[in-house]
C-alpha cells in the first residue's frame, strides 16, 4: 500500500529462486541486485512540497532497475520494490517480473500527531515515521504543543516547557530530540512541520511566560483565569518574534503551521483593556477584527523569516488577510459539507489541504478505514484550476485519548486507506481488492515489527509479538 | 465532553459508607504541587485527589487515618503471621508475596537509597498475612463459593492481614499494595488504615476470544495480571467458534490440525496448563466456552459428519450449518470431547454456549426433516435444538460439570436443568430479560451492558460503570440470583496489537461495579481514582490506553 500506479504489467510468475529440499537448482537465482540509479542526487537536502517522487521499477531475470530523477523518488521506489517481494510456505522468496511507473497523485500527504495532550515518547514518534514511509507518506505534521502541555524546549524561552510541560525532566523535547525527529524523516523522504498553535490553545504557554495571555476578568476584576494570547500587547510581538525566529531556524521546512483555530473571545469580552483597545481601533464588537488584527502581525513576523505558513480554516473564514501562498487547512466537519469550504478556499485562490473527513482519533465500531478510503477529495464544486490548488491531505489523530499505549494500533492500518487515497490514481477505490491489500499489507507491518490493529478476522503467519 | 465541571465535596458525597475519617485524611494522601490553575480551565472532567487515593476497587468499608508509616524497601517484609494456617509450603502465598513486594517497590530506584534509621514509631516494618481457616485452600483451585473477603489492618509497627482463604488474602494483597504510594523524594508511605472487604457478586468475568483472532499466550497472560490488579476472579476463555478451533485436543488432534488458523495458531494441552496454572495463583478461575451447536464451522474441518451438510433443493449445497443433531455419532464424539474438556479444565462450570443457532441450514436437510417427524417435532427446530442441548447437558453433567449458557437457550424454551446458569448477552432489554431469568429460577450473569469490543469515541468507561445489574423489576429473591457479571472482548477487530489498551481500564470499571458497595456510583470520585490505577497499570506493564488528557509520572515503557 498504496497502490502503485499506471503501467503495471504483470507476467507470469518467475520463479528465480530454489525450490526447497532440492539441492539441483531449476533456476539460477538471477535476481541478486537492484540497481538505483538517480539522475539528479541532492542526497543531503531537505524534501519539500515540489520534491519529485516519481519512479520507475522494473524487475526481470537479468536486471531489476529502479530510476528516478531524486532520491526521494528512489524512496518510495524502494518501499513498493520490498512490498513485490513475497514469500511461499518454506520461506523461499519470489520476486516477479513486473514494470511499475509511479508518481504521488497529491504532493502533501500528512499524518498529524498530537503531542501536547498526551506526550509521546521520541521512540513512538520514529516509529510512526517508520510506518509513515511503508505507506508513502511524506508529512509529519507535529502539533507539538497545546493548551494541556508544552513539551517542546525552548533555547530562547526555557520557562515555556518548565512550566508548561507536564514534566520538565522527562515529558519534554530537547533540542536534540526535535533535530532527530527532522533527520530520521528526512532520511523516509518526510518534511516535519511544527505546530505552534496562537492565539487560543495556547493555556500551556501562560505559565512560563507572564503576560503573554489574556487575563480574563469576572466584573470588574480579574479572575484568576487566562484566555487566548494578548493581541493587545508590544510585548507579545515581542515574544512571538522572538519565538518564531527560533522555530524557524530549528524547523528547516519552508513551511510553518501557525494554528489559528478555535479562539474563544469571551476572555477578550471580558477585558477592559482590550475593551478600550478595540475601542480605539474602530474594531466596535467585532472581535474577529482582532483576531485578524494578530494574526496579520503573526504572519507578518513568519515572513519576515523568509517562510510560508499553513493555517487551520477559521483564519480563511473570518477574512483575515493572507498571503496569497497560504495553505488553509480545512478541518471542521460540522459547519456544513467540507466540500464547501474548499470549494470557498480554492475559489479564493488559496491552496487547500483537507483533513475534516479524517479525524482518526474518533473511533467507531467496525471497519471505519472503508469511510476513510472512500473520501474524494477533489469531490467539490470547481474549476480545474481549483482543483489543481488542493494539495493534499492528512490524517490527523489527535491526543485527548491517545497515548504510546494505543497510538500505534489505533493509527495502522486505518491511516493506510488515507495514504492510499493520496498516493494512488484517483480511480483506485475498489473497496474489496483494498481490503486484500490492506489485510495483507498489515500483516507486513507485523512482520516489520508494527503493532497494526487487525481488520477484521482472521491471521497472519507471524502475529506480532513485540510486546 | 460530557464531564461535571467541577468536583464535589468528596466527604459529601460518601456518607452513606464507613469513612467519615478517611474524608478528613483526604488533604494529607498523595500530595501533588497543584497545577497552574490556567491549565485547568478548559479541561474536562477535572483531575482532582479522591480521599480514596487510588483504590480500585473500592472496599467495601474503610478507614484512612491520617497517620503515615514509612515502608523501607529494604526491610519491609511480606510475611506468614503468627497462627495462620498457611505457612512457607503454601506456594501460592509464597508467589504473591514475591509478586506484591515487586509491584510496591520494584519499580523505583530505591536500591541506592542508603539505609537510614526512620525516627520510632512512624515506620511499617512487615505486612502479616493470616489464613484463619483450617483449610488454607492453598493447593486448591478457586471456585463459585470461594470465600474472597479479607480484613486489613494497618497499624505501627505491623499490618495484619487476615483471611479465613488464600484468595481473601489475595486480594487483600492488592489492596495493601494500592495503599502504598511514593512522596517527591522516593519514599514510600502509607497511612494507618482499617478495611473490611469482601466482594458484592461471587462471579466477575473476562471473557477473551480466541477464535476470530488468536491471542498468543502472553497476551493471555498479561491479561490475568491485569485482572487481577482489578479483582476479577473468572476468566471466561471463549476457546473456539466459527472462524478457528485452536483448542488442541489429545482425542481429537484432527480439530485443530485442520481448523485452527495454522500450526503456530494453537493452544497446547502445556499452554492451557500454564494458563490455568497461572490463574490460579491469581485466585481467577478459567472457564471454558465450547459453544454448539452453532458457531462450530472450524470443527468441521476436522471431524468429519459433525456438521449438518446444507441442501439445495435435493442436492447439498457443499456448505455446512450447525452441528448435526440426528446422529449417534454426535453425541459419541460430544461424550468423548467433553469428558477430555471436563478432565483439563478442572473448574466446576463449563460454558456451553448455545447461542445464535441458524435453523436454515436444518431445514433445509431433508434427513433432518424426516427425524423431525419421527420425533413429532412438527416444525418447530427449536425442539431440535432443544433436543440436542438436553442431551449435550446430560453429557455434560455425566462428567460432573456444571454449565453456563447463553440466553438464548432459555428463550427458546429448551428444557434445561434447574442448577443452569444463563447469561444474558442480547443489549436491547436486558433489564426485562432478567427479570425473566430470574423469575424461571435460574442463576445468572450479567454482559450485556458491558460488550467491551463495542468502542466509540470518549469516555464510555462511564457507560459500563453507570450500570445498575440489580437493577431490574423482581423480588429480592431474584437479585439474588445475579451472580455476577462479565466484560466481554470479542475478538473481531482485536488481536494481540490492541487487546491490553482496548481492554483497560475499561473493563476496570466493569470490575469496581461488580465488586464494590451498590453506592459506589460518583463518576467524579471514580475518575480520580481510575486516573490513578491506571498510571499504576502502566508501571506494571499492562498498556492501559488514557482516560483522558493528562500524564502518568511512569509512562508505559513496554516490557
Amino acid at each position: 500500500m498504496p497502490e502503485a500506479g499506471i503501467a503495471e504489467e504483470w507476467s507470469q510468475p518467475e520463479l528465480p529462486g530454489r525450490l526447497p529440499g532440492e539441492d539441483t537448482r531449476p533456476w539460477e537465482p538471477l535476481c541478486t541486485e537492484l540497481l538505483v540509479s538517480v539522475s539528479t542526487p541532492h542526497c543531503d537536502g531537505f524534501p519539500d512540497m515540489d520534491s519529485v517522487e516519481s519512479y520507475k521499477l522494473s524487475t526481470s531475470e537479468d536486471l531489476s532497475l529502479l530510476s528516478s530523477e531524486s532520491v526521494w523518488g528512489a524512496l518510495r521506489g524502494l518501499e513498493t520494490f520490498s512490498q513485490l517481494i513475497w514469500r511461499d510456505e518454506d520461506g523461499t522468496l519470489y520476486l516477479n517480473k513486473t514494470d511499475i511507473v509511479d508518481f504521488p497523485r497529491f504532493a502533501h500527504r500528512g499524518l498529524l500527531l498530537d503531542t501536547s495532550r498526551h506526550y509521546l515518547p521520541l521512540r513512538a514518534i520514529l516509529e510512526t515515521l517508520d510506518v509513515m514511509a511503508y505507506n508513502k507518506f511524506n508529512v509529519f505534521h507535529w502539533h507539538i504543543v497545546d493548551d494541556p502541555s508544552f513539551p517542546y524546549e525552548s533555547a530562547a524561552f526555557p520557562e515555556l516547557s518548565r512550566k508548561g510541560a507536564y514534566n520538565p525532566a522527562t515529558h519534554v523535547y530537547t533540542l536534540n530530540d526535535v533535530k532527530l525527529v527532522i533527520e530520521y524523516a528526512r532520511l523516509r523522504g518526510i518534511r516535519v512541520i511544527s505546530e505552534f498553535d496562537t492565539p487560543g490553545h495556547t493555556l500551556s504557554w501562560g505559565p512560563g511566560a507572564p503576560g503573554l495571555l489574556t487575563p480574563c476578568y469576572a466584573g470588574s476584576i480579574p479572575s484568576g483565569a487566562y484566555g487566548p494570547v494578548n493581541p493587545i500587547l508590544n510585548t507579545t510581538y515581542q515574544f512571538m518574534t522572538e519565538l518564531f525566529r527560533e522555530v524557524s531556524t530549528v524547523f528547516p521546512d519552508f513551511y510553518l503551521h501557525l494554528g489559528g483555530d478555535e479562539v474563544d473571545f469571551t476572555c477578550w469580552r471580558s477585558n477592559p483593556e482590550i475593551q478600550a483597545f478595540m475601542q480605539r481601533m474602530g474594531f466596535g464588537q467585532d472581535y474577529t477584527k482582532l483576531e485578524s488584527f494578530y494574526i496579520q502581525r503573526l504572519l507578518n513576523i513568519i515572513s519576515s523569516y523568509g517562510k510560508g505558513y499553513v493555517v487551520w480554516q477559521e483564519v480563511f473564514d473570518n477574512g483575515v488577510k493572507v498571503k496569497p501562498d497560504t495553505i488553509i487547512h480545512v478541518w471542521r466537519e460540522n459547519s456544513g459539507p467540507y466540500q464547501q469550504e474548499v470549494a470557498r478556499v480554492t475559489k479564493a485562490g488559496y491552496r487547500a489541504l483537507l483533513s475534516a473527513p479524517w479525524y482518526l482519533n474518533r473511533i467507531s465500531y467496525g471497519q471505519d478505514w472503508q469511510v476513510a478510503y472512500q473520501v474524494e477529495p477533489l469531490e467539490f464544486e470547481g474549476s480545474l484550476e481549483q482543483k489543481a490548488l488542493v494539495i493534499g491531505g492528512e490524517a490527523c489523530m489527535w491526543g485527548e485519548f491517545v497515548d504510546v499505549t494505543n497510538l500505534t494500533p489505533r493509527l495502522w492500518p486505518r491511516a493506510g486507506a488515507i495514504a492510499e487515497r493520496l498516493w494512488s490514481n484517483e480511480t483506485v477505490r475498489d473497496l474489496q481488492d483494498a481490503y486484500i491489500r490492506l489485510a495483507d499489507f498489515r500483516c507486513t507491518l507485523l512482520r516489520r515489527g508494527i503493532p497494526a490493529q487487525p481488520l477484521f478476522t482472521g491471521y497472519c503467519d507471524a502475529e506480532y509479538s513485540g510486546f | 465532553m460530557q464531564g461535571q465541571r467541577r468536583a464535589m465535596e468528596p466527604a459529601r458525597l460518601f456518607l452513606g459508607l464507613l469513612c467519615a475519617s478517611a474524608a478528613l485524611a483526604a488533604s494529607s494522601l498523595h500530595q501533588r504541587p497543584p497545577q497552574p490553575e490556567s491549565l485547568l480551565e478548559e479541561q474536562e472532567p477535572e483531575l482532582g485527589e479522591s480521599p480514596f487515593g487510588s483504590l480500585w476497587p473500592l472496599p467495601r468499608s474503610l478507614r484512612i487515618l491520617p497517620g503515615q508509616l514509612r515502608l523501607a524497601p529494604a526491610r519491609f517484609q511480606l510475611v506468614h503471621g503468627p497462627n495462620s494456617t498457611a505457612g512457607p509450603g503454601c506456594a501460592l502465598l509464597q508467589d504473591a508475596f514475591r509478586r506484591y513486594y515487586e509491584y510496591i517497590f520494584g519499580y523505583s530506584k530505591w536500591q541506592n537509597q542508603g539505609q537510614r534509621t526512620l525516627p520510632a514509631g512512624t515506620e511499617l516494618l512487615q505486612l502479616q498475612v493470616i489464613i484463619g481457616s483450617k483449610d488454607s485452600e492453598c493447593d486448591n483451585y478457586p471456585n463459585i463459593m470461594s470465600n474472597e473477603a479479607y480484613q486489613l489492618s494497618v497499624t505501627e509497627p505491623v499490618a495484619v492481614l487476615r483471611a479465613e482463604k488464600v484468595w481473601g488474602a489475595l486480594r487483600g494483597l492488592e489492596t495493601f499494595s494500592q495503599l502504598v504510594y511514593e512522596d517527591d523524594y522516593g519514599s514510600f508511605l502509607i497511612n494507618e488504615s482499617e478495611i473490611t472487604d469482601y466482594p458484592r457478586f461471587a462471579h466477575r468475568g473476562i471473557l477473551l476470544d480466541t477464535s476470530r483472532h488468536f491471542l498468543p499466550l502472553k497476551s493471555i497472560l498479561t491479561n490475568l495480571d491485569a485482572m487481577a490488579f482489578n479483582k476479577f476472579n473468572v476468566l471466561h476463555w471463549h476457546i473456539v467458534d466459527d472462524h478457528s478451533f485452536p483448542y488442541q485436543s489429545a482425542t481429537f488432534p484432527a480439530l485443530s490440525g485442520k481448523g485452527s488458523y495454522s500450526y503456530d495458531h494453537i493452544y497446547t494441552p502445556t499452554d492451557v496448563r500454564l494458563v490455568i496454572d497461572y490463574a490460579r495463583l491469581r485466585g481467577i478461575r478459567v472457564i471454558p466456552e465450547f459453544d454448539s451447536p452453532g458457531h462450530t464451522q472450524s470443527w468441521g474441518k476436522g471431524q468429519k459428519d459433525l456438521l449438518t451438510p446444507c441442501f439445495n433443493g435435493e442436492h447439498r449445497s457443499g456448505s455446512y450449518g450447525p452441528v448435526n443433531p440426528i446422529l449417534n455419532t454426535t453425541y459419541h464424539f460430544m461424550t468423548d470431547l467433553f469428558k477430555e474438556i471436563s478432565g483439563v479444565f478442572p473448574d466446576a462450570y463449563i460454558h456451553l454456549g448455545g447461542d445464535e443457532v441458524d435453523f436454515t441450514c436444518w431445514k433445509s436437510n431433508p434427513d433432518v426433516t424426516e427425524f423431525m417427524k419421527q420425533q413429532g417435532f412438527g416444525i418447530d427446530y427449536a425442539k431440535l435444538e432443544s433436543y440436542y442441548i438436553q442431551k449435550i447437558l446430560d453429557i455434560v453433567s455425566s462428567a460432573n460439570k456444571g454449565y453456563i449458557v447463553w440466553q438464548e437457550v432459555f428463550d427458546k424454551g429448551v428444557k434445561i436443568k434447574p442448577d443452569t446458569i444463563v447469561e444474558v448477552w442480547i443489549g436491547s432489554l436486558y433489564t426485562a430479560e432478567l427479570s425473566r431469568v430470574t423469575g424461571a429460577g435460574f442463576t445468572t450473569i450479567l454482559a450485556a451492558p458491558w460488550y467491551l469490543d463495542y468502542i466509540s469515541y470518549g469516555q464510555d468507561w462511564k457507560k459500563y460503570y453507570s450500570v445498575e445489574p440489580l437493577n431490574f423489576p423482581g423480588c429480592e429473591k431474584q437479585k439474588k440470583l445475579v451472580i455476577g457479571g462479565e466484560a466481554c472482548l470479542w475478538g473481531e477487530f482485536v488481536d494481540a496489537t490492541n487487546l491490553t489498551p482496548r481492554l483497560w481500564p475499561r473493563a476496570s470499571a466493569v470490575g469496581e461495579r461488580l465488586w464494590s458497595s451498590e453506592n459506589v456510583t460518583n463518576i467524579q470520585d471514580a475518575y480520580n481514582r481510575l486516573v490513578k490505577h491506571r498510571c499504576r497499570m502502566l508501571r506494571r506493564g499492562i498498556a492501559a490506553e488514557p482516560l483522558y488528557v493528562g500524564y502518568c509520572d511512569h509512562e508505559y515503557r513496554g516490557q
